[in-house]
């Protein structure tokens, strides 16, 4: 159980998938304008994510032991296939939902958040429950880096900035600041 | 769509569209292996074979791929090429496929790699693809390398890993760290829009046109930061 919390931790804030890793920057820089749609991104990653983690334990599990070269085909084949079908169903069952999520539902097949997930859960050997672990930690990981983006960056729209940094630079520096500060809670944990 | 030359098809990639540092695309790989010169050039080196094969595939299959269903066609193509990277430099070189670690897998979910079969090389003969396909890779690579070299020469004092400020110098060890990478390429953007400022202001010229409609963004699902509005329209 301890373990279990340390894997989620450490996902979460010690190697945070987008501050740490730089997985998943391409919805961080995107959709990080507003607090609003920076935690309905994260919801959706979340979710995703949980389920591609499920679906590589099976996978690791029963499939890719007798052919590990198929491991990057089958695991995007995968994503690619449960974001649509969470698509659908969502669609079905609560449209006011879908349309809330809109196009960053779709979006999420090409965040590499996710297939970055299912490569380091196979690379370190976590079994179901610590995948899981894992999945929910990184989601937390990305949604608190995108809310933080989205509330810092909210404050710089009405800011007086020189004409040169009204671009993506000054969220790189900002990302850069974020990124020293999480470089704060490594000493949480002596081993990773 | 405005027919343009051989010539531009490969220099429009390397600087005048380059993707890292004018349309922002594939930044993962490119902040997170760009800790030293080497590093940046083995994973520019693969994401260039990666879109030279991709891009031959697609540009000689765009007759017979099926519109409805060509973004799965394209990425398994993409994944099959960097299975084929990943697996020839973990034999060739094991020590720094180690170093890029999962990075290599990554590739496939880059997309700039996507963004150019959909832009460019499903509507074009195989010379054209080809060669729009050398131009973006060299210019990805430029852009790493140059990331990896500031940030090598910054946070280790030395480049390729040859010391060049002698023992006294004081490495900026943040720099080889994560926010190094976030912080490297915000300078170096700062110092484009500067120049491109004080550029714009000597010739009224208008800007240059990126070379992605939105209609392409949102069916391969990329994510150009200044068009944040209009995604947000979309929901």
């Amino acid at each position: 159980m301890i373990e279990l919390l340390w894997i989620f931790l450490s996902a979460m804030v010690i190697n945070n998938f987008t501050l740490a890793l730089f997985l998943g920057l391409c919805p961080f820089m995107g959709v990080s304008a507003r607090v609003e749609t920076a935690l309905r991104m994260g919801a959706a990653n979340i979710f995703v994510l949980v389920l591609t983690s499920l679906i590589v334990s099976f996978l690791n599990a029963f499939v890719l032991s007798n052919a590990p070269y198929l491991r990057i085909i089958s695991f995007i084949v995968v994503i690619a296939s449960l974001v649509q079908v969470v698509e659908t169903v969502i669609k079905k069952a609560s449209p006011t939902l879908f349309r809330e999520l809109g196009i960053y539902l779709p979006l999420i097949t090409t965040n590499c958040a996710i297939l970055g997930l299912a490569i380091f859960q196979t690379n370190r050997d976590y079994g179901l429950l610590e995948g899981l672990a894992f999945a929910v930690g990184a989601g937390c990981g990305l949604t608190l880096a995108l809310v933080l983006m989205a509330s810092i960056r909210e404050e710089t729209e009405l800011a007086d900035l020189p004409s040169i940094a009204r671009g993506m630079g000054l969220v790189l520096i900002i990302a850069g600041s974020l990124s020293l500060a999480f470089m704060g809670f490594a000493g949480l944990l002596s081993s990773t | 769509v405005r027919e343009t030359t051989r010539q531009e098809d490969v220099l429009r990639g390397i600087w005048r569209e380059n993707p890292v540092l004018i349309q922002l695309l594939g930044l993962c790989p490119a902040l997170a292996v760009t800790n030293n010169v080497e590093n940046s050039l083995a994973m520019g080196l693969a994401t260039l074979f990666v879109l030279c094969g991709s891009s031959l595939l697609v540009s000689l299959g765009r007759r017979f791929i099926p519109g409805e269903v060509r973004i799965s066609v394209y990425i398994l193509i993409i994944a099959t090429f960097v299975t084929v990277a990943d697996l020839s430099l973990e034999a060739l070189v094991p020590d720094i496929h180690k170093a890029l670690g999962a990075f290599i897998a990554l590739i496939v979910v880059n997309c700039m790699i996507l963004g150019r079969q959909e832009a460019f090389a499903s509507k074009r003969p195989v010379g054209r693809a080809l060669l729009d396909a050398v131009g973006t890779g060299v210019g990805f690579s430029v852009a790493l390398v140059m990331l990896g070299a500031v940030r090598e020469l910054l946070g280790n004092g030395s480049l390729l890993g040859f010391p060049l400020f002698g023992p006294s110098y004081e490495p900026w060890i943040v720099m080889i760290l994560p926010p190094g990478g976030f912080l490297t390429l915000g300078v170096l953007l700062f110092g484009l829009a500067w120049w491109q400022e004080r550029r714009s202001q000597r010739v009224e010229a208008p800007e240059p046109k990126g070379a992605l409609g939105p209609e392409v963004i949102a069916t391969a699902g990329i994510s150009l930061p200044n068009r944040s509005n209009t995604m947000g329209e979309a929901q």
